[in-house]
């Protein structure tokens, strides 16, 4: 189980405090999904953030009793100067698995071909995230966090990722975070609203995506201005 | 109960896990495959020492002294390394590996240990190394003490873990410590007993010069080294004192950095 209990975060600006949320709890169980749905800003990275451990909350808690992963397919953990076979080693030293019998899926997955023994510097930004997302899969969690923002890629690819973590990966929890409604209605099976600082529960998805929907119609947007 | 089971014992098989995979990760970024690769850790250190102890026996430093000069420059400039390195190394550490933190079990202070360790290593190795070069060639004595240069080393070591772990995490909380800390090591170099012998200061110089806790770890190994040709001044409990502050310090420190890493 995941559970946050009256979690904030504030920022020192130097222009004083910047409060991102505050007061925000909600529990996901094992096996179980949610979709966290805001619009830019609204503090979704910084949610992904504390989720994963790599910030603290402010004030409150955030307890985790599954394991869970660090967000899919992010690519920002690489060492730019070791190579993809590297990266894939060092992954599997922190976790503890053997990487060995990891290899053939990586290899099929990514199609580096000879690339996956070159240093990450010299991939593209494509084969840079078919790496991570092919690392993401390679250690089991019991929760993945996606970023939607991070899976990024051709249609090829979505569907190959669709693929190893929707039906292969099925009896997983999962988190997605998404600006994108539409996906989180295709995907999730309930669904929170992060807006203005606050988080808003909802007995269904339906329910999460017209408020939404709804917040998003009556904000002025960059036309207006 | 299994001893695995025992949360303490999980946990320092995932740390060292965890120290394991950083400290193979490091090396082969800093040092990379080609040329030599890793044997740099150990050919660092030994080119700065032999270059120094090239310069000062030509200088012509401490003639007369009735310890050759090598021998002083091999003692103190690995001395150096033992507490500068590390400290210079730990001090972007955060900013350079918090995407790592991303993976739950990587914590900020296994990303100073592992820099430390990576030091410490490479300073050890190079400094036995050295010591075995030149008592073959017969321009060093072998130690007349060797427990007694292996505690001093300790101790120094002792003092690098800590001040890194302290001006390291200091560093990522205030900005202005990593701009000050290289004018600071810059300016300690010549005072830490790298360069001279406490004997030979003049009085009211030694007792100041004996306030820095390095001092006492470079005089402890020259005793080791050269017994009582030249007497030696240094208290161990001193600078056991000082290290266990420091350390204690580092540790509250680094404590408070890792709840404030912002992204």
């Amino acid at each position: 189980m995941l559970s946050l209990e009256h979690v904030s975060k504030v920022y020192e600006t130097r222009r004083g405090p910047h409060k991102v949320f505050s007061d925000i709890s909600f529990s996901l169980q094992r096996g179980r999904n949610i979709g966290i749905l805001g619009r830019n800003g609204a503090g979704k990275s910084t949610m992904i953030r504390l989720i994963s451990g790599a910030e603290r909350p402010t004030t409150g808690r955030i307890e985790r009793r599954m394991r869970i992963s660090w967000p899919l397919a992010f690519a920002g953990a690489f060492a730019v100067n070791l190579t993809g076979l590297d990266n894939l080693k060092f992954i599997c030293r922190v976790y503890g698995t053997d990487y060995k019998p990891l290899v053939p899926f990586i290899e099929e997955f990514t199609e580096l071909g000879k690339f996956l023994r070159e240093p990450v510097m010299h991939y593209s930004h494509g084969m840079m995230t078919r790496l991570a997302f092919a690392l993401s899969m390679a250690i089991e969690f019991d929760c993945f966090l996606i970023d939607e923002a991070m899976v990024v890629g051709d249609v090829r690819f979505h569907e190959r990722c669709h693929y190893e973590l929707f039906e292969k990966r099925k009896d997983r929890a999962f988190i997605l975070v998404s600006h994108d409604a539409e996906m989180v209605k295709r995907y999730c099976e309930n669904a929170v609203v992060l807006s203005e600082g606050r988080l808003y529960t909802f007995p269904d998805v339906e329910a999460a995506y017209s408020f939404y929907m709804g917040s998003i119609a009556l904000k002025p947007t960059l036309a207006d201005k | 109960m299994r001893i695995k089971e025992f949360p303490f014992v999980r946990g320092l098989i995932v740390q060292s896990r965890v120290l394991h995979a950083l400290l193979m990760r490091e090396l082969i970024t800093r040092f990379g495959r080609d040329n030599l690769g890793v044997l740099w850790l150990i050919g660092e250190p030994m080119l700065f020492t032999l270059g120094v102890a090239t310069l000062w026996s030509a200088a012509g430093l401490h003639r007369g002294s009735g310890i050759p000069i090598v021998a002083i420059a091999v003692t103190g400039y690995s001395s150096v390394l033992m507490w500068r390195n590390a400290t210079n190394q730990c001090g972007a550490g955060i900013e350079q590996n918090k995407s790592l933190l991303f993976h739950r079990s990587v914590l900020v202070i296994d990303v100073f240990l592992t820099r430390i360790a990576l030091e410490i290593i490479g300073a050890t190795s190079s400094f036995i190394v050295l010591s075995f070069v030149f008592i073959y060639v017969g321009w060093m004595r072998a130690p007349t003490n060797l427990l007694l240069v292996i505690s001093g080393w300790f101790m120094l070591a002792w003092f690098g873990a800590s001040l890194a772990m302290l001006v390291g995490a200091a560093s990522a909380m205030s900005p202005l410590v990593h701009r000050l800390w290289h004018p600071v090591a810059y300016l300690l170099f010549p005072l830490s007993g790298a360069a001279f012998m406490v004997e030979w200061l003049p009085k009211d110089l030694q007792s100041v010069v004996l306030l820095l806790p390095m001092v006492h770890g470079v005089e402890i190994i020259r005793n080791g080294f050269f017994g009582t040709i030249v007497p030696t001044h240094y208290s161990a409990s001193y600078m056991a004192e000082c290290c266990l502050v420091l350390s204690l310090c580092g540790l509250f420190v680094v404590r408070e950095a890792s709840r404030r890493v912002e992204f």
